[in-house]
């Protein structure tokens, strides 16, 4: 996986007998672990057939939650606008860092001053990234409008983030702007490991640099790419914070993307059962999309 | 690729100018963000904002450091940070040890674990941990906050460290233990010398990540002495109110300082033979 980058190889090594002693390294990661993180999450699991509510008895309800999801036009309009919002932050995100690292890799002069200023965006604190475009959007101080007004090509200040046509475009452009850099440095990571060798031969084969592109660093990105896209897909799903600050989920619930309804759900109304139906039905939506396009990589592997 | 300087003059031109391109959308919002900081409140509501403050001025940054709650909230994200770090490296250190040298199949349930935690969302395990937490009195509390920090960076830094000590050549501690070493001084004294870079890095990200988190704070820290500086910089845009801008601003440039520096400082791990040739040029 992707996270290999980060470490050098691994060597080999010889078994030593576990026993004991292995115990007893293992043990504080390992029960803060199981209590603070696996139990709660297979309890979690099990509140989303119950009609629990904070304070109340638990109660098993089976599938009742679901079958309320299924009316529930709040639900509907929520994981709508939650796919919409990760598919196209996903692909954005994943084609313009590909560009950006690709750029990166041309080793280009300055590269090194480019590099460190695009991680800005990164390293910052999701509400910090909130709060920056809030500021650029905001219709009477923000930087966007003055500029389309200096421009002419409006008349009128607008109000992204109150807007029902505005609103879902602003939230996607402000999010794959803070994730531009992520999926840049990892396809970056992967475009380095691709060997020299394979453009020298396409080269003697008398390919021009598009088809260098198209036959050796596409083929070769491949595996990297499935990473990068299976991780931001189920980061971007999972995304709270950014549009928390940006619109709190309005204007009239239209940006409420999946998780901001189970946090409403859970800790606005207190219905817990339901919120964590909410985050059940989330876990199995990204498994199953997951398991479709790792099938569709693997299958074009093989063919 | 990387026989740039035999390409065409035009395609240099056109790559200088796309790299160009992406540094200005990506590093223009912040340079707004920092001038809005430094311009007085009647020019942010001048209804012509410029790019470049008229008349500089700090009096927001002075404003922001006289707001109890914000350096309350300040200290409170460091205090959580600062101790979440150090525990998470004390636990993870010897378990990483464990995982990278003794072979179980705990090794291969704790690295599953650590890629399938991946996919739920925080909200699942939010429930029942406030439950539990409010049972315990930890809502609401600056432990009960720095607890869910730790479990919440432990699988990135166990891998981290893991990954690294299998690096490590494993002649130098069977030397050690020869010499009478046990396990612990094996790993306290030999390796840990060795492993500090990493461990460093691991910490800095671990602190990165508690001092950026927002979801588990907003659930849990609810009176005003408690909360961190990203909730209590969310309420500042709820209840916004126009004048507020300019000390956002500039609480905002404070709150991404760390992180942003921090960042650069582990970069360069995260880049080892990743953005490595990028930034040597």
């Amino acid at each position: 996986m992707f996270l290999n980058i980060i470490a050098p190889p691994p060597r080999k090594q010889r078994s030593k007998s576990p026993g004991a002693q292995q115990l007893g390294f293992l043990l504080p990661a390992l029960m803060l672990v199981l209590l603070l993180s696996v139990v709660p999450l297979l309890r979690g699991i099990y509140l989303g057939f119950t009609d629990y509510r904070l304070g109340d008895a638990i109660q098993f309800n089976g599938l009742d939650n679901y079958a309320q999801m299924a009316s529930d036009i709040y639900f509907w309009q929520s994981f709508r606008v939650g796919f919409l919002f990760t598919i196209i932050v996903t692909a954005a995100q994943v084609v313009l860092g590909l560009g950006l690292a690709l750029l990166l890799n041309l080793k280009l002069r300055f590269t090194a001053i480019h590099g460190v200023l695009m991680l800005a965006p990164w390293a910052m604190p999701p509400i910090i990234r909130g709060i920056v475009w809030r500021q650029l959007y905001d219709p009477d101080t923000g930087a966007l409008n003055a500029m389309l007004l200096n421009l002419g090509w409006i008349s009128q200040p607008i109000s992204w983030l109150a807007s029902f046509q505005l609103a879902i475009p602003a939230v996607i452009i402000a999010s794959v702007w803070g994730e531009i850099p992520k999926a840049a440095v990892f396809l970056l990571a992967g475009l380095k490991s691709i060997p020299a060798d394979l453009y020298e031969a396409a080269r003697l084969d008398g390919a021009n640099a598009r088809q260098a592109f198209r036959h050796v660093t596409l083929p070769m990105l491949k595996p990297v790419m499935a990473a990068i896209v299976s991780l931001t897909f189920m980061w971007n799903f999972n995304t709270f914070g950014l549009v928390w600050v940006l619109t709190q989920g309005g204007p009239g619930g239209l940006t409420r993307l999946p998780m901001l309804a189970a946090y409403e759900e859970a800790f606005r109304y207190g219905y817990v059962g339901y919120a964590a139906a909410i985050g059940n039905v989330m876990v199995v939506i990204i498994a199953m999309v997951l398991l479709m396009y790792l099938r569709l990589q693997l299958r074009e592997r093989v063919a | 690729m990387s026989r740039i300087k035999s390409k065409p003059l035009l395609f240099q031109i056109a790559a200088h100018a796309a790299l160009g391109l992406y540094v200005i959308v990506l590093v223009m919002p912040l340079l707004w963000l920092l001038a809005t900081s430094f311009k007085p409140t009647p020019e942010i509501y001048s209804g012509h904002p410029t790019f470049f403050p008229k008349q500089f001025s700090l009096a927001h940054y002075a404003g922001v450091m006289q707001e109890e709650n914000i350096l309350r909230s300040m200290w409170n994200s460091l205090a959580v940070g600062v101790i979440s770090t150090v525990a998470v490296a004390l636990i993870a250190l010897p378990a990483a040890y464990a995982l990278a040298r003794f072979k179980s199949a705990a090794n291969h349930l704790a690295l599953g674990w650590i890629l399938t935690s991946q996919i739920f969302p925080a909200i699942l395990i939010m429930i029942p941990l406030y439950v539990v937490l409010r049972s315990l009195k930890l809502t609401d509390s600056l432990a009960g906050l720095t607890l869910v920090y730790v479990v919440w960076a432990l699988p990135f830094v166990l891998w981290m460290l893991h990954g690294y000590l299998k690096g490590i050549p494993i002649e130098l501690e069977e030397a050690a233990m020869i010499d009478g070493a046990t396990r612990s001084q094996t790993l306290y004294r030999v390796l840990l010398p060795l492993l500090m870079p990493a461990v460093g890095a691991a910490m800095l990200f671990a602190f990165i990540s508690a001092w950026n988190e927002f979801f588990f704070a907003l659930v849990l820290m609810k009176s005003p002495s408690a909360v961190t500086l990203q909730v209590e910089l969310a309420r500042f845009t709820g209840m916004e109110g126009q004048a507020r801008t300019g000390p956002l601003a500039a609480a905002s440039v404070i709150a991404t300082i760390p992180s942003v520096i921090l960042f650069g400082a582990i970069q360069k791990w995260f880049s080892s033979g990743l953005l490595a040739g990028a930034m040597k040029n």
